[in-house]
């Protein structure tokens, strides 16, 4: 195996581990609550399962030694009906080891070994199962487990009738492209090593031959081996296996007993009638079938839909064409341009993700929070289909954690406390998700105490951080205050709240993709926080403005008015600083032209116009020499050249208007500081 | 024809190596190696980025891709000059980063052989725009400043930073 094929190994490994865990930690959140189903600890049995298998292949000891106790552990309670036990501790357990592999995966994501030791949770696992055991002596032996996988050790179980072995033969075909599919079939032959014997296959050589993973995909994978298993349980290994775009199994008689040839002749047709439903399925299911596909390649695919929009503009508006009539090809020109902004909503669209995941998470954070703070709290999501592109998925999910965290140990009260209040004990905090326009809005909401006004009053005093006098200073602007840096309410800081990510950061990474948040508190019945991020960071609506050759871009969203001013309403402090009044309001005036130092005529706030741009409630105008309109506008990044030789604050990027010059977009959130 | 033959052979696994792309700046014809090079286009409309030096005159858009463009003159510390249509921009990549490069206009691709290359005087070594110099290549009895594009990107690390600290 070259290195290069055991990196795709290791990738796909962490990948469809993390997936798992993922999917694991969602069950068993959900299950501790409602009590573990059967259906749940079958599911938790057959990724952990999963899990293990893998994690051997990659001899990645430590995570198959303890995904195999969490196993032997859920085999017990699928096994056994009626068992009495603390759901919480069991979930506790198994988050402890979903804990555990995902900090495993950290490490080999990074390149490093895992070397964690999983004795102390196996421990756990060990006397759980004790526990268990003792506890749970009399408990009948589920008779449906009769003939499962550890029937040989429990001698007790009957034997089924069906005991003579069979030999099957199964031919495996993996999706096209899956890769790896000599580590597939080794997955399986794994798999089918703890229900069958004399396992014999084609090609041989799995893991030792680097050809073995090509045979397989040409000409599929073919295994026979004997087993004492029903014909449907073998089905449910191949079922199982990830990726396998088609198989067919089937029984090769045998010399048996003309009752148990009777009976195997039925089972086939029974069966080969059910693997050829499953094909069908396996068809159907295909067509809606995922791929993964490298982010990079949907930037690039974006930008060069974005480049396709400014290309048709240039072609369509091309100055050869001027005064010409040309009725078809003003018709194919408008078809063109139809097809061209299907085209980028595709593309806008194949980079959107369900905000679900990050809502998920914010689950086991309650749950952990509820645990260490002796609170009661239930999260109720909303809106979690809300889909937003995938870097601002990014971005946004430590902002969230670190909201959540804050509402349940600042917000939420203890149980005892809301009880007193008459509050119901178990505190409430709502995450939603919604589409408003162009943005999304993601609100956390709790109905725990709400701000204290005066204690952030005071804190902000203590600290130094009060910007004006505190009787001038609204409620809004009050709440505020907790975002400024070295600000953190809570005297002592819990093990939440202080790891390192203040509420600073969160406001920091939330602007990082042109993002507002807003607070709302009733002191008393809780505290609401929106966050306003845009759908996507690629394409803007910029309104274009001029100054004296330069055209620069302004987000729209920016922008609140723009107006011709009257001289009179100009006014100068002693400074020299402009300033211009609007319905009673002053605002400062920033000179473009002077300010990026550009040649132009116009210098007279008469023969130009004002643009006034708001960012989280500071405004200012922009004096400009004329609006040229809004358009949607790719957002590109300035040339690296530049970027390296100075960071301009002002400027956000740079875009391709439809004539093909070059446009600057101006930062706003950078441009009101400078006032 | 029977040198740049037996040259073809040595340098076969890169046939770039040893080539310059030769442009003038008023009287003086510079060289630049051909492997930084990756087109030559004609002047374009500019757009301005402000707090630049003035050496950069800006950006322009080469067919979607965004770059920086250096007015080589200038940079240099040669009086500014009227871009005509024989002004040209040479594109050239560096680690990644392009730039153009406005020059008065651009001559040939000559083959210079080492010997033919002798070191940068001295003084060209302490003294501003001397630091660009690579070498000196003799080619018919005419002489190429064989300039080190490296110092495009570098020379700018070290003002930036002198910027920095002066702007503190």
């Amino acid at each position: 195996m070259s290195t290069q094929n055991t990196n795709d190994f290791v990738e796909v490994f962490v990948y469809e581990t993390s997936q798992n865990v993922e999917l694991l930690e969602q069950i068993i959140l959900s299950s501790e609550t409602s009590g573990f189903t059967r259906d749940n600890l079958n599911e938790i049995f057959r990724i952990v399962h999963t899990i293990k298998g893998s994690a051997a292949m990659m001899l990645y000891n430590n995570i198959s030694e303890i995904s195999h106790k969490i196993e032997d552990l859920f085999f017990y309670l699928r096994e056994h009906d009626n068992l009495t036990y603390d759901s919480s501790e069991l979930s506790e357990i198994v988050l402890n080891v979903i804990d555990f592999i995902k900090s495993e995966l950290d490490k080999i994501k990074a390149g490093e070994h895992p070397d964690g030791n999983p004795e102390n949770i196996a421990a756990n696992i060990r006397a759980f199962l004790e526990k268990l055991k003792s506890e749970n002596k009399d408990v009948n032996f589920v008779s449906k487990g009769g003939n499962e996988k550890k029937a040989d050790e429990s001698p007790a179980a009957p034997v089924a009738e069906n005991k003579e072995m069979t030999s099957y033969e199964a031919v495996v075909f993996f999706e096209d492209g899956c890769q790896m599919e000599n580590i597939r079939a080794f997955d399986i032959v794994h798999r089918l090593g703890s229900v069958a014997v004399d396992i014999v296959h084609t090609p041989e050589g799995l893991i030792e031959d680097d050809q073995s993973a090509e045979i397989i995909a040409k000409n599929g994978f073919r295994v026979e081996f004997k087993s004492d298993k029903p014909f449907e349980e073998i089905q449910q290994i191949f079922e199982k296996t990830l990726l396998v775009k088609e198989y067919s199994l089937s029984e090769i008689r045998n010399v048996q007993e003309p009752a148990a040839l009777e009976k195997a002749q039925q089972a086939e047709n029974n069966g080969n009638q059910q693997a050829e439903n499953k094909k069908d399925t396996e068809l159907k299911s295909k067509q809606n079938s995922i791929i993964s596909v490298n982010i990079e390649k949907l930037d690039k695919l974006l930008d060069l839909a974005g480049e396709l929009v400014i290309a048709e503009a240039m072609l369509t508006n091309s100055s050869d064409l001027a005064g010409l009539d040309l009725p078809n090809f003003t018709k194919t020109a408008q078809h063109l341009r139809k097809i061209i902004d299907e085209l980028q909503d595709v593309v806008m669209s194949t980079r959107m993700v369900p905000l679900t995941v990050t809502f998920q998470k914010m689950n086991r954070i309650v749950h952990d929070m509820n645990k260490k703070l002796n609170k009661k709290t239930k999260l109720v999501l909303v809106g979690q289909e809300t889909e937003v592109d995938k870097n601002i998925i990014e971005h946004i999910s430590d902002p969230l954690m670190h909201l959540v965290r804050n509402a349940v140990d600042h917000g939420i009260e203890m149980p005892e406390e809301r009880v007193k209040k008459g509050k119901p004990e178990v505190g409430t905090i709502i995450l939603e998700a919604r589409n408003e326009g162009s943005n999304v809005i993601i609100t956390i909401k709790d109905d725990g105490k709400g701000f204290d006004k005066q204690s952030i009053l005071a804190k902000a005093r203590e600290k130094n951080l009060l910007p004006k006098p505190e009787k001038d200073m609204t409620d809004n602007e009050i709440y505020s205050l907790i975002f400024l840096p070295g600000f953190s309410t809570k005297d002592k800081v819990s093990e939440y709240s202080g790891r390192g990510v203040g509420m600073d950061v969160v406001i920091k990474n939330v602007q990082a993709i042109g993002g507002t948040i807003n607070l709302d508190s009733q002191p008393g019945e809780g505290s609401t926080i929106s966050i306003k991020i845009p759908l996507t960071l690629a394409i803007i609506t910029g309104m274009n403005v001029k100054v004296g050759e330069s055209i620069y871009s302004i987000p729209i969203n920016e922008v609140k008015e723009s107006f011709r001013p009257n001289n009179s309403d100009i006014v100068r402090d002693p400074e020299g600083n402009e300033m211009v009044m609007v319905r009673g309001n002053c605002y400062p005036i920033y000179r473009l032209h002077k300010k990026f130092n550009i040649k132009t005529d116009v210098t007279d706030f008469e023969d130009g116009i004002f643009v006034m741009v708001e960012h989280e409630n500071n405004s200012l105008c922009l004096f400009v020499d004329e609006l040229l309109g809004q358009q949607p506008v790719v957002v590109k990044a300035l040339p690296n050249y530049i970027l390296k030789y100075r960071k301009i604050s002002s400027i956000a990027g740079c875009t391709l208007l439809g004539d093909g010059s070059i446009s600057l977009i101006l930062n706003v959130s950078e441009l009101v500081k400078l006032k | 024809m029977g040198e740049f033959l037996a040259l073809k052979q040595i340098v076969e696994e890169d046939s770039q190596d040893g080539k310059f792309l030769t442009f003038e700046l008023g009287k003086e014809s510079y060289g630049i190696e051909i492997k930084y090079v990756t087109e030559i286009i004609g002047i374009q409309p500019i757009t301005e980025v402000p707090e630049m030096p003035e050496y950069i005159k800006g950006v322009i858009n080469l067919r979607g891709k965004i770059i920086p463009v250096m007015d080589v003159r200038l940079r240099f510390g040669k009086p500014a000059v009227e871009y005509n249509e024989r002004t040209c921009v040479i594109v050239i990549d560096i680690h990644d980063i392009s730039l153009g490069l406005i020059v008065d206009r651009v001559s040939e691709v000559l083959l210079i052989s080492e010997e033919n290359i002798a070191p940068p005087p001295e003084f060209a070594r302490v003294s501003g725009s001397g630091r660009f110099v690579k070498g000196i290549g003799k080619v018919d009895g005419e002489i190429k400043i064989l300039l080190d594009c490296e110092m495009f990107l570098k020379e700018d690390d070290i003002e930036a930073l002198e910027n920095l600290a002066t702007n503190d």
